[in-house]
């Protein structure tokens, strides 16, 4: 199928981009418009608009949810333009993150097409004078069945305007097997846009008479400006001033670092008077913080015993029995986020009132967080979402567009913020460090009769109470939900805090956790001297349900924990890699891991080379997933093939580290992400058919990669890796 | 040697003329073709190509990502070869021929577009430009080659599986 048409629409503040296709409204206002949702519009022409709510940065969502309206109103998706939402509580959460917009939205747009549908239905219905059950909307035309009778949608639009809203039990949804979208490859609506340099991405963005900003900022968490001088950057061509940003105050939450701002007329010219600041900073007490040193704390907060988040039969008493005894401590070090496209914005503050155009995961939260910034009210930011170069989870944090936005008002212009590569690894909400300690005590078999596992790491909740010390939302994120038929297990994790700024990076804890758990469960296999799939079969036991209630995660009953499914992807893993005909050892070998996160259930077998030197390749991976029902099966395989990538950047390069309180790393030469030849060559992508209820996409394929690259390496080498990155390990 | 001093003076020279007019900076005019239109430009030479193509002429297709030439986002063809716009002074590309992303007409773009190869997208434009060059330096490369040449850009999203598949879908190699 051809790429559907993208109808570009020439709405009057369209004409601040020199090319661009993206299209963005404030709300749908063309008089003629008849809009039976928030999410979709029709005019008498036959277009139909259809928002996407959510934010684009690769998944394919800008694709997949209008699909899901489309296909349910039955029109040729070519005739649909997709229009982005501002920031706007009545489309419900727009905050892209979570792996949630279908599993949130899925029904919401479903019930969108339907409904427009059925109003359809219902004006052909009134012109003919005939029952609306008789009427059916299909292929862009409403057919009366009885006598054949057609008349066009747009012939409708009218009419249908004047129809009630049917409730939501009235509607009759289209059955899976009329489906024209959903369910089959589309290719993604910006893709020509894309390939031809057109796409609008937040750096890209323009105002009228806007001027360009680029900041200098304490080297240390919570350092303040001591003095400025600036007499320097004034002077370099293209600087008009500098101004200051107040340093933000505990709990950091998304507010602007504070910090010197130098004004120029480009970006260059920015950047260049930045570099002739002179600033000193009052460092505070941040400044003795060493990664190296904090590395020891958490490892003995993970070996004390810490507050318990899962507790089965009765540990102690089964480790006193005795038996043959396990123990493994397990580190993954901070990272950083590194979206190809830095954090970037562009603001108007204006008669008491923000215009904002950015790269943002969550339009809403940068309407709280510069309404708060410049004292305005929410409702009083008009947050346009272009789309993003790479989000990850570090842009659901706004502080950068908070930046734009105070200094538009102290400066009476639009200003463009515009970070560089240095200051986006200097200035992160990093993924957490986490140390774990696992032990375990296993039978003549070598199955484990009694688990014990710790972890401890500084959690998200420090950015919101600057007094947390535990992890709330990581438990539920692969630690209280293991799902091993184990008689005795217990959970815990211990106190944690660091002077940085911790956030959500894709997958979240599941990163560390998974590592933890499925590495462990490797060591165990190979200490019984076991077959891999085989053993892990064996610890997830028969297929069940495991309860999930006691805030474990278990809200959801359309999502209960399903231990035949896990099973089942490992199986499927283990036979589409081939796993029964494979020989490890002599550099050469394979391993898999398996993992639940964000209610979909993921396994992986990743085929490793290790050479005299110890350096790696990954020839091949294959995923299983059953993310239950899929919309667009295509862009769900290109997520996974994605997340083999970003999975072997965490597992074999990323490491961010602090020394004297500052990050010690800065551009890609220092913190290096997966290029092309140490990326996996071919990874291959298992959807199971599954007709249960849509569950998350965009992350669940990463905490798998790392555990299975190490137990690979294992079974190649006889090298246990349990810190990562694997590079700082010597593997021959 | 002789060109470290020749800059030098030119240095001391430019600092002179500046004070004379009041410490406005003096720029050379430099003159060069982007996308076949000439183009001139009289400000700071030393500025790197990336910002008079995105600031100055508005063509945002061609990306910042590091600022160091190590990720490719920025890859345009200067007189036909690969370079890094970030790393490209406007005194290099004086008198010489730009083709951004926006100026290109290729079947690399079609075959991109066969594969779908793109996720977020903003590393692409420099995909395409790099494995353009590649193309015209070997039309039937190898997956080393193909490994050689676009080591340089970074892709986060991890499409490099799709890349190289459509590079030999462009090519006519078997995959």
């Amino acid at each position: 199928m051809n790429r559907a048409e993208l109808v570009v629409s020439r709405r009057g503040f369209l004409g601040i981009f020199s090319a661009g296709a993206l299209v963005i409204v404030s709300e749908m206002k063309a008089d003629a418009t008849w809009q039976p949702s928030v999410y979709l519009g029709m005019e008498p022409t036959g277009v139909v608009t259809i928002v996407s709510h959510r934010s684009e940065m690769g998944t394919g969502i800008r694709t997949s949810l209008p699909m899901i309206a489309a296909d349910e109103l039955d029109v040729d998706f070519k005739s649909v333009r997709v229009e982005q939402a501002i920031g706007d509580a009545k489309y419900g959460s727009q905050d892209t993150d979570g792996s949630n917009s279908i599993r949130s939205f899925y029904e919401p747009l479903r019930i969108a097409g339907a409904t427009a549908r059925t109003m359809l239905e219902r004006a052909a219905a009134a012109k003919w004078g005939v029952p609306a059950a008789e009427c059916k909307g299909r292929n862009e035309q409403v057919t009366h069945e009885p006598s054949g009778r057609k008349i066009a949608y747009r012939e409708l639009v009218t009419l249908a305007a004047s129809q009630a809203v049917p409730k939501k039990d009235e509607l009759i949804y289209k059955s899976p097997a009329a489906y024209r979208y959903v369910g089959k490859a589309l290719p993604i609506v910006d893709l020509n846009d894309i390939c031809t340099g057109k796409a609008v991405f937040g750096i890209d963005a323009k105002m009228p008479g806007m001027v360009y900003a680029s900041i200098e900022r304490s080297p240390v968490m919570g350092g303040k400006i001591a003095s400025v001088d600036d007499s320097e950057a004034r002077k370099v061509a293209g600087v008009s001033q500098t101004v200051q940003i107040d340093a933000m105050k505990p709990p950091y939450g998304f507010q602007a670092l504070g910090g010197v701002a130098v004004i120029a007329d480009s970006t260059w010219a920015a950047m260049q008077g930045r570099k002739k600041l002179k600033v000193d900073w009052d460092l505070g007490t941040n400044a003795g913080f060493d990664s190296g040193a904090f590395k020891k704390t958490l490892q003995d907060s993970a070996r004390q015993p810490g507050k318990v988040a899962r507790n089965v039969g009765d540990v102690d008493a089964e480790f006193a029995k005795g038996g043959k005894v396990h123990e493994a401590d397990y580190y993954v070090p901070m990272l950083a986020h590194a979206p190809m496209e830095p954090p970037a914005a562009v603001a108007e503050f204006k008669d008491g009132k923000v215009i904002a155009w950015t790269a943002t995961q969550n339009p809403q939260a940068v309407q709280a967080t510069v309404a708060a910034a410049v004292g305005i009210k929410p409702a009083d930011v008009t947050c346009h979402v272009t789309l993003l170069g790479g989000g990850f989870g570090r842009k659901s944090k706004p502080d950068y567009v908070a930046e734009a936005a105070l200094l538009s008002k102290k400066v009476g212009k639009p200003v463009k913020v515009v970070w560089s590569r240095e200051d986006d690894i200097h200035f992160d909400y990093y993924h957490s460090v986490a140390a774990m300690y696992m032990k375990a005590a296993t039978d003549e078999k070598g199955r484990p009769t009694v688990w014990l596992q710790r972890s401890a790491f500084p959690p998200i909740a420090m950015m919101f109470d600057a007094s947390a010390k535990y992890g709330s939302s990581e438990m539920a994120m692969g630690w209280n939900d293991l799902p091993f038929d184990i008689a005795n297990h217990r959970a815990e994790n211990g106190p944690a805090t660091a002077p940085v700024r911790i956030g959500w990076l894709r997958s979240v804890a599941n990163i560390f956790h998974a590592f933890g758990v499925q590495s462990f469960t490797d060591e165990l296999a190979a200490a019984a001297n076991r077959d891999r799939v085989e053993y892990l079969l064996d610890v997830l036991g028969s297929p069940r349900v495991i309860d999930l209630s006691g805030g474990r995660g278990g809200g959801d009953k359309r999502y209960p924990l399903d231990v035949g499914r896990l099973r089942h992807v490992v199986e499927l893993a283990a036979e589409k890699s081939g796993w029964a005909n494979k020989k490890s050892g002599a550099g050469h070998g394979f391993g898999i891991a398996v993992h639940r996160s964000f209610l979909s259930y993921i396994a992986a077998v990743v085929e490793v080379e290790v050479d005299a030197k110890g350096k790696v390749r990954i020839p091949r991976v294959d995923i299983a997933v059953d993310a239950g029902m899929v919309v667009h099966p295509e862009r769900v395989t290109a997520q996974f093939e994605g997340a083999a990538v970003f999975g072997t950047s965490i597992a074999m390069m990323g490491e961010i580290t602090l020394a004297d309180g500052r990050i010690q790393q800065g551009n890609f030469n220092n913190y290096p992400v997966a290029r092309m030849p140490e990326a996996p060559l071919m990874t291959h992508v298992h959807i199971v058919p599954s007709d249960a209820a849509p569950a998350g996409v965009g992350e669940p394929g990463v905490p798998v990669i790392a555990p299975a690259i190490c137990n690979a390496i294992f079974a190649a080498t006889g090298k246990r890796v349990r810190d990562l990155p694997i590079r700082k390990q010597k593997l021959v | 040697m002789g060109k470290t001093i020749h800059a030098k003076a030119q240095r001391s020279l430019r600092r002179e003329l500046q004070e004379i007019l009041l410490g406005t900076e003096v720029f050379l005019m430099i003159e060069l073709r982007v996308n076949g239109a000439a183009k001139k430009f009289d400000g700071d030479g030393d500025m790197p190509l990336l910002w008079f193509l995105r600031d100055v002429l508005e063509l945002t297709g061609t990306k910042f990502g590091c600022g160091l030439g190590l990720c490719g986002a920025c890859t345009v063809h200067l007189n036909g070869a690969a370079v890094r716009s970030c790393q490209t002074t406007m005194k290099t590309a004086a008198g010489k021929a730009v083709t951004t992303i926006e100026g290109l007409k290729h079947p690399v773009q079609a075959a991109w577009e066969h594969g779908n190869v793109p996720q977020c997208g903003y590393c692409q434009s420099g995909q395409i430009m790099q494995a353009v060059a590649l193309l015209k330096e070997k039309p039937k490369p190898t997956d080393k080659d193909i490994d050689d040449a676009m080591q340089g850009n970074i892709c986060r999203c991890g499409t490099y599986q799709r890349i190289r598949a459509a590079i030999k879908v462009a090519a006519g190699v078997k995959a």
